[in-house]
């Protein structure tokens, strides 16, 4: 039985969770993430989720007692953001160079210095090339959904997943979000079934020196991968909406009343449902705009971009994030995309360290596409 | 689909890293008292006692020193490996 439910989002994410049945759960809290992890202590307390739950002494723990438990043959989870997500860094690479398919919930947070607990979605940008896929929710059920999609892209792919929310504005935030029965959820997700995994009866070694004439084809392999993740996405995302009648674009972007569209924004987050009012106001005054949301930033969907660009005379790109002396990820990404195009294209960096972003800042984008590179908005 | 896994296990004993010696512990038969201390001590694992005495398995053997140190009876010396 499908039930609506009032969550906040990271509940939603906990009872996600909850259905995927994790065998080891590793988590170190840290501000926003905390609720996702707290709940999801309860149901183990509570014997409501059979699994581990190690208490681990910091992040860089948790993702190294998950790719354990993971090599060994376990479903994994944890979740962190911002500092936690710096501090197990490492490990990122080291997860997804193994081949473990862990899926982590991500309350995008700005990264000290200054201190600031709010929602930007600089920490996962700045680990874009650790080899994991990304993916962007604008909404609680989209959280609630991508999670169980997400053990089932990493498991097909054998790459992890990062499932990102923009914390606070998005983690905190309490909404109805339809909660699918347990035993729809089993039959969708699976179990999971390793290729290759830790076992005393027949010993492997994960993760072993590889030497020049190895390792670059162990990187080819993951790049290849990575793209080919691009359709596995679309096929699950289409499963998905077959199964559960809950669809999310073509699993990669979104689109927004874009058909008709001469000028559209681009973003990724919880951003675009404050983009989807400015959108229908805009064209209450008559005005053709249009929104591309992208869901995964990792991998890059070029094609989509492209193609649902083919119409539009400019593009305002959001950016929740700054390479410093250059432009917004987002942004530099889309324009490698669109090179072949002379649509006009405008970066707004916006929201860092929790900004409260304005329907009057995104009108403002709207009006400026074409006059500045780069404006921080 | 290239995963960097070994599945074959005990790979690592091929690689004799004997051959990385400057210094060979060479063991007095007669002063040894088969305590194992040194067996305990070896970080390479290349020491066992055999027969009451100590038995070092020279293909392994990285020749650190720390036998020649720890042995109580002072039995083990460390020689400069011939070329």
């Amino acid at each position: 039985m499908n039930s609506k439910k009032v969550l906040e989002c990271s509940q939603a994410i906990a009872e996600a969770i909850r259905q995927c049945k994790p065998g080891v759960i590793a988590a170190y809290p840290i501000t926003p993430q905390t609720h996702i992890v707290e709940t999801l202590a309860e149901f183990v307390n509570n014997g409501k989720l059979n699994a581990e739950y190690i208490n681990v002494e910091s992040e860089h723990s948790a993702l190294s007692a998950c790719v354990g438990a993971q090599a060994a043959g376990a479903r994994t989870f944890t979740a962190t953001n911002s500092q936690g997500l710096a501090l197990m860094s490492e490990i990122l690479f080291v997860a997804s160079g193994n081949r473990l398919p862990i899926v982590m919930a991500v309350t995008n947070r700005a990264l000290s210095a200054p201190i600031n607990i709010w929602n930007d979605q600089s920490d996962t940008i700045a680990q874009r090339d650790s080899g994991w896929i990304q993916l962007y929710c604008e909404s609680s059920q989209e959280a609630y959904d991508t999670t169980m999609m997400a053990y089932r892209i990493a498991e097909k792919c054998l790459i992890p997943v990062m499932v990102c929310i923009d914390g606070f504005t998005l983690s905190h935030v309490w909404e109805n979000v339809i909660i699918s029965d347990d035993k729809e959820v089993d039959s969708f997700v699976q179990t999971y079934k390793p290729l290759y995994k830790l076992d005393i009866n027949k010993p492997m070694t994960f993760g072993p020196i590889s030497m020049p004439n190895s390792y670059m084809d162990f990187k080819k392999q993951q790049h290849e991968d990575m793209i080919n993740s691009l359709n596995v996405i679309k096929d699950i995302n289409s499963e998905f909406s077959k199964k559960f009648r809950r669809i999310y674009g073509d699993g990669l972007i979104e689109t927004y009343k874009l058909e008709d569209a001469e000028y559209a924004f681009a973003a990724m987050g919880s951003v675009c449902g404050t983009i989807r009012y400015v959108i229908d106001e805009l064209r209450n005054k008559g005005k053709k705009i249009g929104m591309i949301k992208i869901k995964s930033f990792r991998p890059f969907p070029n094609a989509e971009i492209e193609k649902s660009c083919k119409k539009l005379k400019g593009l305002a790109v959001i950016d929740k994030d700054i390479s410093f002396g250059n432009a917004g990820a987002l942004f530099t990404e889309i324009k490698a995309s669109l090179k072949n195009s002379e649509i006009k294209l405008s970066n707004f960096i916006a929201g860092l360290g929790g900004r409260d972003i304005t329907p009057e800042m995104l009108i403002k984008a709207i009006n400026n596409i074409g006059k500045k590179e780069v404006e921080f908005l | 689909m290239n995963i960097p896994i070994i599945t074959e296990p005990g790979s690592s004993k091929k690689n004799k890293t004997g051959k990385w010696r400057t210094m060979k512990p060479v063991a007095n038969a007669e002063k040894c008292t088969g305590c194992g201390i040194c067996t305990g001590f070896c970080p390479d694992s290349s020491i066992e006692i055999k027969n009451k005495k100590i038995s070092i398995d020279y293909d392994y053997c990285k020749g650190c020193g720390i036998c020649a140190l720890e042995c109580p009876a002072k039995a083990i010396f460390m020689k400069e490996e011939e070329k």
